[in-house]
Parts: structure tokens; sequence; C-alpha cells
């Protein structure tokens, strides 16, 4: 056999054991960070208290929007409730909720006795426009910038660090 | 004359089994689509809220006339790749789809080599 | 206390494992023909050392000693006892335990069973697989050990997952074992056979019946697996590609390959080397095959709880397996002349390892190539059924073709006679396959090919049968295996093309009416049972059409330890086809989602697997009674 095989075949083989040591150390997580830094896809959610919509237009008439999907049946959602309060008080960001899968009288029984973080309130019954967004499990929420590009993905209840990191880029 | 027959009862035939094939089955799709919420499963097989909420997107796209390549795309687009279970056709998992193929070819050369010397000795 | 008595007995086998490797290395020194007597006995009391661990580790079970880690995370106190045995291996450390067995008898037993071959190859398989014993011996006592102690004793244990409660599941790892695991000895064997340079014909008789016993186990293990997925999975399917299946079908091509060329290396003494590759590459694959499952680098719907020291652990191993068979292959590989005509039976068996090795490598690539674009681009893809069947289905037609001419031609030169019973043969099988179009319905092109081939491959091995019983030279296993996997092809064809599979959001006392079937949920029952509370569902499916009626009771189970949700399907099965019907609640709203399916021939699925069992038993017995 010649020499050359030998040495591919022996490549290769180390080759591949290295890949499988590496793959040890690897997070096995997913997280849909496929949108991050793409334009928005087109998506048009109705508004809570009326039958208009809120579409990418309207995403670029601000410098940052904070677009958080939420319901009252989801208990993470409460524990993020207070950053979201905090976040309100920003005047750079525009506070965005989509009330998601959701009874309207919950849901703003909800708001009444948490009050309302949201500058904009809409809702998606059927869930089906948050999945333009990637959207897989609620709470989530999107950092939105002026060009409607999305600058961030936050899955889960937003944290304290969220709160910073958020913060950070709207300054 | 006999051949020129069979010749159109075939080309008639095929194609009549191909247009079959492009009825899209919405069960194929869901069969297609990883339940990422869940361990493995396809959203076919999950009753998962996600589940639920694709199976709902699905079905809006499909009334809106999109093929399958274009539901796939739709959907590997915002959730990333690895919701769709065939992989895509693109630079990185080409060698997943030719490797297979170019063994079968490369295999059939090494049993002809190995049977052809026979012939000469 | 049986803590202590476990963790004694790992250690005496270890101290044995030594001793028998330092008395084999002794024994090959000296120049007589014979293997001393202490080898033979430390070999059973080793066997016997670790049967007795294996059964303290049933007996904490049992008693649910709860002191003992495995016990307390598997089992808890209100588990029927069969299934209290049956979690003995149904976590990571005690099927390890499993594994030691197997790799401990196989030797032993190979050992006892092969007075006919030189002593040094004798000798050498044993030092080999005894190394093999110490590296898992040595991960269970450094890694995972099924015996280490919890203290404080915990009251009651964490539970055993209600979706492996179930038989198949149960003698699913034992059978498995004895066929990956059983491959170990055919590993060890090879290495022995490269370094004492045994490569005449007869070394095939040393593996041969080694081999066969492996590959019937590894495929009914395959087999129950695929059972219980049916069953008690809910979704219908058998077989989903996942890394845990693909995992225990990888070493099965790789055996399939072997027995097969093991035919050609014992009738003319040629591809030698090719059967050292095979035989290595069957336990390699089965360790790889571990490593992949228990690693945690996979996501499956199978996983095992996931530690990455364990992958650290068997990744070693794994890599001196190969790095070490590998560099003594290419110390010991002579080019030899083969001297094979086109048209032979050799030619024909060589085509068969040609297509093994491609859904092989298929089925390999489809399940590490995620890995290496995760770890190499940061991106993670999906591989699942479209990309097998994809790649796989249009080369299984030629397959099945070659599959049923390739026995009965001859060694060295054939001669082709029966060509036109051949094309007799494809025109029925054509026109079958239009008839079935015909008083069914129509399906795709593929589909049409596979149908054809495979009642090509049904046909022709009858005709065989036939000739054979005239001339009076029967190779019943041979044929019985042939035409039960034409069968498979077939059944598992037509149930993917006959079945219907129809999902509806339905409220209690709503029917529904789709084709020619209507469904009707009639009630939902509440019932209470020892570990788990059921919903059931009593639904009415009528064939409006033949106005056959059938009551299912699909179920939504609610167990306590651990708290888990498990949807159970009902399926009513005839010889014809299996109805299958799943229930579950959709949150926050009184509807249920039903799914209903018909999948047509599944019982006769299962049974052309048991035949294709078969027809190896039948070879197997064959070969006992010739020797």
């Amino acid at each position: 056999m010649p020499k050359i095989t030998k040495i591919t075949i022996f490549t290769v083989l180390f080759f591949i054991l290295g890949v499988f040591y590496l793959s040890l150390t690897r997070e096995t997580n997913y997280n849909t960070s496929n949108l991050i830094s793409k334009e928005v896809p087109e998506f048009k959610i109705i508004y809570f208290n009326d039958s208009n919509y809120f579409t990418n237009q309207d995403l670029k008439k601000n410098k940052y929007t904070l677009i958080n999907f939420w319901a009252s049946w989801c208990y993470p959602c409460k524990i993020e409730h207070p950053i979201l309060i905090k976040l309100s008080k920003e005047n750079k960001l525009k506070m965005v909720g989509v009330n998601f899968k959701d009874k309207s009288d919950q849901a703003l029984q909800f708001l009444d006795s948490l009050s309302n973080p949201y500058d904009i309130l809409l809702k998606d019954t059927k869930g089906k426009q948050s999945v333009n967004f990637g959207i897989y499990g609620i709470p989530e929420s999107i950092l939105v910038n002026e060009k409607s590009t999305i600058i961030k993905k936050f899955v889960g209840p937003l944290s304290i660090d969220d709160y910073r990191e958020i913060k950070k880029v709207i300054n | 004359m006999k051949s020129k027959f069979f010749l159109l009862i075939f080309i008639l035939y095929s194609s009549f089994l191909y247009s079959n094939e492009k009825i899209i089955e919405p069960n194929t799709i869901h069969k297609n689509l990883r339940c990422l919420v869940c361990q493995g499963q396809s959203i076919a097989d999950s009753n998962s809220d996600f589940a639920q909420t694709i199976k709902l997107v699905v079905k809006d796209l499909v009334k809106a006339g999109k093929t399958e390549e274009e539901i796939y795309s739709f959907m590997s687009d915002k959730y990333g790749e690895w919701i769709v279970f065939k992989p895509r056709l693109n630079l990185h998992n080409s060698l997943l789809w030719f490797l297979p193929y170019i063994f079968l070819v490369f295999g059939g050369f090494f049993i002809f080599k190995i049977i052809k010397k026979d012939k000469k000795s | 206390m049986l803590s202590n008595f476990g963790n004694l007995l790992l250690l005496s086998n270890t101290i044995i494992s030594l001793g028998i490797i330092y008395h084999a290395n002794k024994n090959l020194k000296n120049s007589n023909n014979f293997i001393s007597k202490i080898i033979y006995k430390l070999s059973l009391i080793q066997s016997t050392i670790i049967i007795a661990c294996f059964f303290t580790l049933v007996a904490a079970f049992i008693i649910s000693d709860f002191s003992i880690t495995a016990v307390y995370q598997n089992s808890h106190s209100m588990k029927p006892l069969f299934y209290k045995v049956a979690g003995t291996w149904g976590n990571h450390e005690g099927s390890l335990l499993l594994w030691v067995i197997i790799l401990t008898i196989f030797s032993y037993l190979f050992l006892v069973y092969n007075n006919d071959h030189p002593k040094k190859f004798r000798l050498l398989t044993l030092i080999i697989q005894n190394f093999l014993i110490i590296g898992f011996l040595f991960f269970i006592l450094f890694n995972s050990n099924p015996f280490s102690s919890l203290s404080p004793i915990p009251k009651e244990g964490l539970g055993l997952n209600p979706i492996l409660q179930d038989p198949a599941l149960a003698i699913h790892p034992p059978l498995l074992y004895i066929g990956f695991v059983g491959s170990s000895i055919y590993f060890s064997a090879a290495i022995a056979s490269l370094i004492s340079n045994y490569s005449e014909k007869s070394f095939s008789n040393a593996i041969k019946n080694w081999v066969l016993i492996s590959w019937c186990f590894q495929t009914l293990g395959i087999l129950v697996g695929s059972i219980w997925a049916y069953y008690e999975l809910g979704w219908g399917g058998f077989w989903f590609w996942d890394p845990v299946e693909n995992a225990s079908l990888l070493p099965w091509f790789a055996m399939t390959a072997l027995f097969h060329t093991l035919i050609v290396f014992e009738k003319r003494n040629i591809f030698y080397f090719w059967v050292i590759v095979l035989c290595l590459m069957t336990f390699i694959l089965s360790v790889t095959g571990t490593f992949l499952v228990r690693s945690g680098i996979l996501n499956s719907v199978h996983t095992f709880a996931s530690d990455p020291t364990r992958g650290v652990y068997i990744l070693l191993f794994l890599s001196l397996m190969i790095l070490g068979s590998v560099f003594l292959l290419f110390k010991k590989y002579k080019k030899k002349n083969h001297n094979v005509n086109q048209n032979s039976k050799e030619t024909f068996i060589l085509i068969n390892n040609w297509f093994m090795m491609f859904y092989l490598i298929t089925v390999l690539l489809g399940t590490i190539y995620p890995i290496f674009t995760d770890v190499l681009t940061d991106k993670k893809i999906s591989i699942g059924p479209p990309f097998y069947n994809a790649i796989i289905f249009p080369v299984v037609i030629i397959f099945l073709l070659f599959m049923a001419i390739g026995p009965k031609v001859k060694w060295i030169k054939n001669k082709f006679e029966n060509i036109k019973n051949y094309f007799i043969i494809l025109i029925f099988s054509i026109g079958l396959n239009f008839l079935i179009i015909f008083f069914f319905k129509s399906y795709s092109v593929l589909s049409n090919f596979i149908i054809i081939s495979a009642i090509f491959l049904i046909l022709s091995s009858f005709m065989d049968l036939k000739d054979a019983l005239i001339k009076k030279k029967l190779d019943l296993a041979r044929i019985v295996s042939h035409i039960s996997f034409g069968f498979l092809v077939l059944f598992i064809g037509l149930n993917s093309i006959f079945s219907v599979e129809k999902d509806y959001n339905i409220k209690l006392g709503e029917k529904k009416i789709f084709e020619n079937y209507s469904i009707h949920l009639q009630s939902l029952d509440l019932k209470k049972f020892s570990n788990y509370q059921s919903v059931i569902g009593e639904l009415e499916i009528n064939n409006i059409t033949s106005n056959e009626k059938n009551i299912l009771k699909p179920e939504i189970r609610i167990y306590e330890n651990p708290k888990t949700l498990t949807y159970e399907a009902s399926i009513k099965t005839n010889l014809l086809k299996d109805y299958y019907l799943t229930m579950s609640n959709i949150d926050r709203s009184d509807f249920y989602n039903i799914k209903f399916q018909k999948k047509p021939l599944m019982i006769w699925i299962w049974l052309s697997v048991i035949m294709i069992v078969v027809g190896g038993f039948l070879r197997l017995f064959k070969n006992a009674k010739n020797n």
C-alpha cells in the first residue's frame, strides 16, 4: 500500500476523532439566532383595540423598537415584567407588546394588575404572525432598529443583564 | 410501429405519475419540519403548542399557492436550517448529498479493476 | 452492603482479567501446543463473577435499595416487579454491566469452542478481548459505576420514565448487545489473526458462527426496538432515521457484508484482508455508536441523560481501538492476487459488499455530518427521513435485482442459462404491479420500481426453491432470508404508499367525516391506576363504504414519579391493516387533537423481519450439524 494512502487515511481518522472531541465541549441548545442582523420579514399584526394593522413601515418610524411576545397564561412573562417596566422609561425605545394566543379579557386583567409597559399593544390570537419573527416559545423579545434590522433576540424572560445590554445598544 | 405505440403509452403513463407527485400533501410537509421545543420529533408527530402554530401557518402558505420548497425556505429563513429535516442543497451540504454517490461510483470502479485483472492474466 | 459487594466483584474481575492476560502471555511463550488449564479456570471464574455482579444489581433494584445511585435515579418502590428488574439495564451505568457480561461470556465461549485452531491465535484473541473487558471495567469503576452509593439514603427513588416500562423495551438492550457487543469477539479474533498470521480459510470457521449469532440478535434487537417505537411512542412510525436507530444499523450493514464475504473466503481463500477489515469495522462502528448515543452530542428522541466525561472516556477508548487496529492492518497488509472472474458468484458477493458499504456510508454520513457542520461552521442542520429515503431508495431497486440473480450464479465461472426465466419473472412482476395500481391507486415512479424489484426478488426466490427441491440441493437458509427480505421491502413499500394519516381537532360528542371514514368522539373517562391516572377517550371509527365499525380507546396518562404525561396509542390490528389512533389535549381549550392513521400490512412487516432471522438461525443450525 503506497505511503501516501496510509498517511491520508491516518489524517482523515485523526480529523474525525478531533471533531468528535471538539463537539463534546459545545453547547447543544439551539437558539434561533438566524434572523439576527437581517431585516424583519414582512408581517402585519392587528392592534389590540381596533382593526388597524401594525406593519414593517411602522417599525421604521422609531429609532429602536422592542417587540415583546407575552400572554396572561405565561408564568415567566410575569417574572420579566419589572424589566419591561424599566425599559418603558427609556424614551429612545418604543415598546411594542404582542399578546400571543390569549383571551382579550384575561390579557387586559394581566396588564391592569401589573401595569402596562407598552407604547403599542397588538394581538396575535392564533400565533401565526409570530412565526414571521422566528418565535417558538414565550416570552421572547426582539430588538429592532429604524432600518427594521433585527439587532438581538432574547429567548425566555428578560434578565437584568439583558436590560443592561439593551440600554447599551440604544445609547 | 408497435414500439412507438409502447413508447407513447410509457410517456403518457410517466407524465400521469409525475403530475400526481405535484400535489402538496400538508402531512408530508409536517413530517419534514422539526418541532423545535420537542426532542427529535417532527411537527407531524408533535402536539405541542409550537407544532399547532406551525401547522396553521403551513396551511395558509399552501392556500397561498406556495410550493414545498418555498415553504421550507420560509421556515428555514425564520428558524434556521435546523427546522427542516431535508438538508438544503447549498455549498455546506453538497458533500453530504454527493459523497454517497461518489462512493458508489468509485466502489464500482474498484470492483471493476479487481475483476478486470483476471481477464488479462 | 450490596454496593460494597458489587464493587468487590467488579474489582476482582479486573484483577482476574489482568491475570488472564498475564497467563495467556506466558503461555504464548512456551512452545507446547496446549493452553494451560489455569487460563480456562480463570475465564470461567471471570464469567461467573460478572454474572453474580449483574444479579447483585438486579437484587438491589428488586429490593429498592436506594443507597445505590443507579437504583435511586431509575427506580421507585411502586414500580411493578418486571420493570424493576428491567430497570437494571435501562440506564447508562447498568447497561455497561450488560456490556461487560457479553464481552466476558463470549470470551470464555470462544476459548472453549475453538479447540481446532492454532494456540497462538486463540491466546491472542483472549488477550485482546480481555483488554476490551478491562477497558470497560475501568470505565465502570472510574466513571459510571452502577454501585456508587448515596448518603444519606433517600426514602424513595426518582422512578423510571413510563415510556421505558414496556416489555419490548425490556428485552431490546440484551438482544442488541448480543449483537453488536458480541461483535467484539471477532474484532479480537481479527487482530489475533493478523498478529499470528492465521490467514488460511479455516480462520473463517473460527468466526463464522459468531458473526451469524451476532447478526441474528442484532436484527432481532432492531426489530424489537422498532416494535416498541410503533406501539409506545405514538407517532405510528417504526423507523425515524434517528441517530440512536442509525447507531444500531451501522454494525448491521458491516455484519451482513461480513458473513457474505466469509462464504467466498471459505470457498476460494480470497479477500482475507477485506474480511479482517469488516471484522474490525463492525465492532468499531458499535463503539462509535455507543459514543454518539451516550456522549450527548446528538439530539435524539432516545438519548440517555448525558455527561461529557463519559464522552471523553469512550472517545479515548474508541481512538485507541481505531488507531491501533489500522496501524496493525497497515503493517501486516500484503497485496494478493485475486483471480476473480467477471461472471461468477464471487463477483455478486462483491456487489453485495459494494451496496452494503454504500448504505453504511450514507447512514454514517447522515448521522455524523451535523456534528461536523456544527463544530466547523457553527451551523446546526437536521438530517432526517427525507435525506435517507432520497439517497437509499433508488439504490435498493437495483440491489434487489442483484439479490435475485446472485445466489444462482456459479462459482468461478458461470454460464447464464435460464435468462429467459428471468425475463418471464420480470414481466410477471410488472404485471402484478399494474394490478395493484389498477385495483387500488397509483403511486410515484420510484415506488413503482421498488414494488417491481421486490416482487422480482420474491418470485425468483420461489423459482429457486422449486428448482432446488427438484434437484434436492436445498439451501433453505438463504432462500428463506432472501424471500423474506423481498417481502419486507414489498410490505414496507405498500405500507408507505397506502397509509392514511389524518389530524383533527375535535370536541367531546363531535363527529368528523373524511374520505370514506367517520370519527366520533363518544366519551371521555377518567380512571385511576396504581401509578398513574388516565383520561381514556372512546372513539368510533366507521368505514362508511363497508360499514365496518371499530372502537378505539387512546389514553392520556398522567404519571406521578416522575411527573410525566404520556399519550398511549390505541391500535387495532388485523391481517390487512392497523388502525392507529392517538389523542392529546390542546392547552387552554376543550378541543382534543385526534390523529387517525390507517397502516396497512404492519404485522407482515414484523413477520418478514422475523423470517429473515429464521433464515440466519437455519444456517447456524446447519453449520452446527456439519461440525
